[in-house]
């Protein structure tokens, strides 16, 4: 490998989140091993990894679906376990999944203040639609009304909203699970810039991808899960797509580097994509 | 000063300031998202408000007496036992179950309040309110059986459908029938309490005057806030429009005997429902469960519990309505509850527009409902034609309603509404 991994929380200060040893198993399947990951303040850090390669259990451990068998996670600084999903909103961990769960039937505004609607026997309706304005415009979203059906919006808005939902608990840590899949073009830029947004605001991204392009856009550090296994976590800025490619499918030799050497275009990686990285 | 002059793009309010909003606003602009509204599928109260015109009109050159004061007297008394069970199916259809067993709850209600009022000597209001209460209790049973165990809903109700009704016919023992005392409370409430008319035109201007003042002080708070808000040139005929019009129904019923108490009660238990629905938490989230259960889980809504409450509700409701309808009737025996109080009830809250698939619909669609259904009915009777036809007819006005709540509701996905 060209690039030498980097140790983790070569950061500033204490990370907001350290997994430490994390084991996991699923009966005679060990779904982690051993996993160790850092993630700062304002920092995005982006898992990626074959299928299988424990990415979605690692996230589910994070937000209290799943709890480990063994390993320490610490959360600025200190030790805490993450028993429920709701234990790791109060902690300050909140989850974005893929399927973003918004009820279609609902507002915009319903949708962002659901179950923590602000005074519940008599609903401030004028509060939360001035709230969610408030952090729409902070992320710079653009949806036309927030008096619209979900039903009615993009993809890419849906995404949107689904993130915004997530900020409004303000936590400190936002777990993106593949936040661009199945977007088009304009979509995928307008998440990414709001992933942006979320690192300028100070929170920790940990964002969960598939796209090598994505992950070079946007991600400061990059980790690679292989088999359930670390299998390298590198700076995004002084690493190529090719060598997190080697990283996620074990080899440098493999079906990928084939297939782009012999069509003399690297499909992974161009140059213009590494500008993009900074 | 600035709200005076016409707004200049800067100051424009909060919630319109994209570019890809039209105008909307004035009553021209109102008018124009309606019809928007409308062509997408989105049809509101309006489908059941034309076939309302239709069958009153109908059955008016059938027989002019139908439209008469003192029909539409009987007609609103009529609608209150009924739409009251219908209210709390809104309720249930709202998180896209169903509550088959209501007619049996309001039944075994009925013989409940005889046994205890006339066998046992009971109170009246203690009477009562075991009734409710045993309303409430099945519904939380329901509640427990259908989150524990995970039977469809419309299983458990299909045995409590059976069962209750075996319950009934027990509790009224081998005679099978019990009148209730004329000079009961309950059958005065249900049969002879009738607002005064000084009072009802009090209660039209209340109305009225209360809507005004909702409107005002929320768009007052909107524009404080800087949202924009309806402006009071559509605010007043909004009121004035209210106020025409029951102004003009209570004046009509008061040629006759006038609005009766039952149907005041069955209105406010509207009222209550549609601000439960609309203006609490617990509303949205049985909208919410409604829409997608599991996008309301991950929220943080207690799930289980919006199910074991909506599903309490329309079996309290249930017992209440059994309740009116036996003081209405001045007896409870075996056939209380039964025929077609069921299928009615839950006929009045689809053709008032509450989708059957969860997640749309308003308290105020047991209302028009229980009318359409009730004018079918009274309208035939007073044709003599027997209930074969009024079954039939009913039927196909269900038909029809379902129809159109699935047609609209397709028509909603391709022009991306839920």
């Amino acid at each position: 490998m060209s690039s030498t991994p980097n140790s983790p929380g070569d950061g500033n200060g204490t990370p907001l989140l350290a997994l430490r040893g994390i084991n996991k198993s699923f009966g005679a399947v060990a779904a982690l091993m051993d996993i160790d990951l850092e993630v700062s303040a304002g920092e995005v850090v982006a898992i990626v990894g074959d299928n299988g390669a424990g990415k979605s259990t690692l996230v589910k451990v994070l937000s209290g679906v799943h709890a480990p068998d063994s390993g320490t996670i610490a959360f600025e600084g200190s030790d805490v376990t993450i028993p429920t999903p709701m234990a790791a909103l109060h902690l300050g961990i909140a989850t974005v999944f893929q399927d973003l769960a918004l009820c279609d039937n609902l507002t915009v505004v319903d949708n962002l203040f659901l179950g923590r609607e602000i005074s519940p026997l008599r609903l401030n309706e004028v509060e939360m639609e001035t709230r969610s304005w408030e952090l729409l415009k902070q992320l710079s979203a653009k949806i036309p009304s927030l008096r619209t059906q979900v039903a009615s919006l993009s993809g890419g808005q849906r995404q949107t909203v689904a993130i915004a939902r997530s900020l409004l608990g303000d936590p400190k840590i936002v777990i993106l699970d593949e936040p661009t899949a199945a977007l088009g073009v304009a979509q995928t830029a307008e998440v990414l810039n709001l992933v942006e947004r979320l690192r300028e605001r100070g929170h920790g991204v940990i964002m969960i991808s598939h796209n090598m392009a994505d992950v070079k856009a946007v991600a400061d550090r990059v980790a690679v899960l292989r088999l359930g296994r670390n299998n390298g976590v590198f700076n995004v800025s002084d690493v190529s797509a090719e060598d997190v490619i080697a990283a996620i499918t074990g080899a440098t030799d493999n079906v990928v580097s084939r297939r782009s050497a012999a069509r003399g275009a690297p499909g992974a990686s161009t140059p213009s994509e590494e500008n993009q990285a900074q | 000063m600035n709200s005076k002059t016409a707004p200049t793009p800067q100051i424009r309010p909060l919630d319109l300031q994209d570019e890809r909003l039209q105008d909307r606003t004035g009553l021209k602009g109102q008018l124009k998202a309606f019809v928007d509204r409308t062509r997408s599928g989105d049809l509101g109260v309006l489908p059941v408000v034309a076939g309302l015109v239709v069958i009153w009109a109908v059955l008016q050159t059938l027989n002019p007496i139908f439209l008469s004061s003192a029909n539409l007297v009987n007609l609103a008394m009529e609608s209150s036992a009924v739409g009251i069970i219908a209210l709390g199916i809104v309720g249930v259809l709202l998180v896209a179950q169903i509550d088959l067993s209501v007619g049996s709850v309001s039944g075994l209600s009925a013989a409940v309040v005889a046994v205890t009022v006339v066998n046992l000597g009971w109170p009246v209001w203690l009477a009562v309110l075991a009734t409710v209460a045993l309303g409430a209790a099945i519904g939380w049973v329901y509640g427990q059986i259908f989150n524990r165990f995970g039977v469809p809903s419309f299983v458990i109700t299909l045995a409590g459908l059976l069962g209750f009704l075996g319950l009934q016919l027990y509790v009224l023992g081998a005679k099978g029938s019990i009148n209730l005392p004329f000079d009961s409370a309950l059958v005065y409430f249900a049969q002879l309490a009738f607002v005064p008319p000084w009072l009802s035109y009090v209660l039209v201007v209340g109305a009225a005057g209360g809507l005004f003042a909702t409107d005002y002080l929320h768009a007052r708070a909107r524009r404080t806030a800087g949202l924009s808000s309806m402006p009071l040139q559509s605010m007043i005929p909004r009121s004035a429009l209210l106020l025409l019009v029951l102004g003009f129904v209570v004046w009509y019923l008061n040629q006759t005997r006038g609005v009766g108490w039952m149907f005041v009660f069955f209105i406010a238990l509207i009222l209550a429902m549609n601000y439960l629905l609309k203006r609490t938490k617990w509303g949205r989230s049985v909208y919410a469960v409604g829409g997608n259960a599991e996008a309301a889980r991950r929220a943080g809504i207690n799930v289980k519990a919006v199910y074991t409450s909506v599903l309490v509700t329309c079996s309290t409701l249930a017992a209440v309505g059994g309740l009116l309808a036996a003081a209405r009737l001045a007896a409870a025996n075996q056939g209380s509850g039964g025929g077609d109080v069921n299928l009615n009830a839950i006929a009045a809250a689809v053709i008032g527009g509450t989708s059957l698939f969860g997640g749309r619909g308003s308290a105020f669609s047991a209302l028009l409902g229980i009318v359409v259904i009730q004018s079918i009915s009274s309208g035939l009777t007073l044709l003599n034609l027997d209930s074969s036809f009024r079954f039939m007819v009913t039927g196909v006005v269900l038909l029809l309603a379902v129809m159109l709540d699935s047609v609209s509701r397709r028509s909603r996905t391709s022009h991306g509404r839920a």
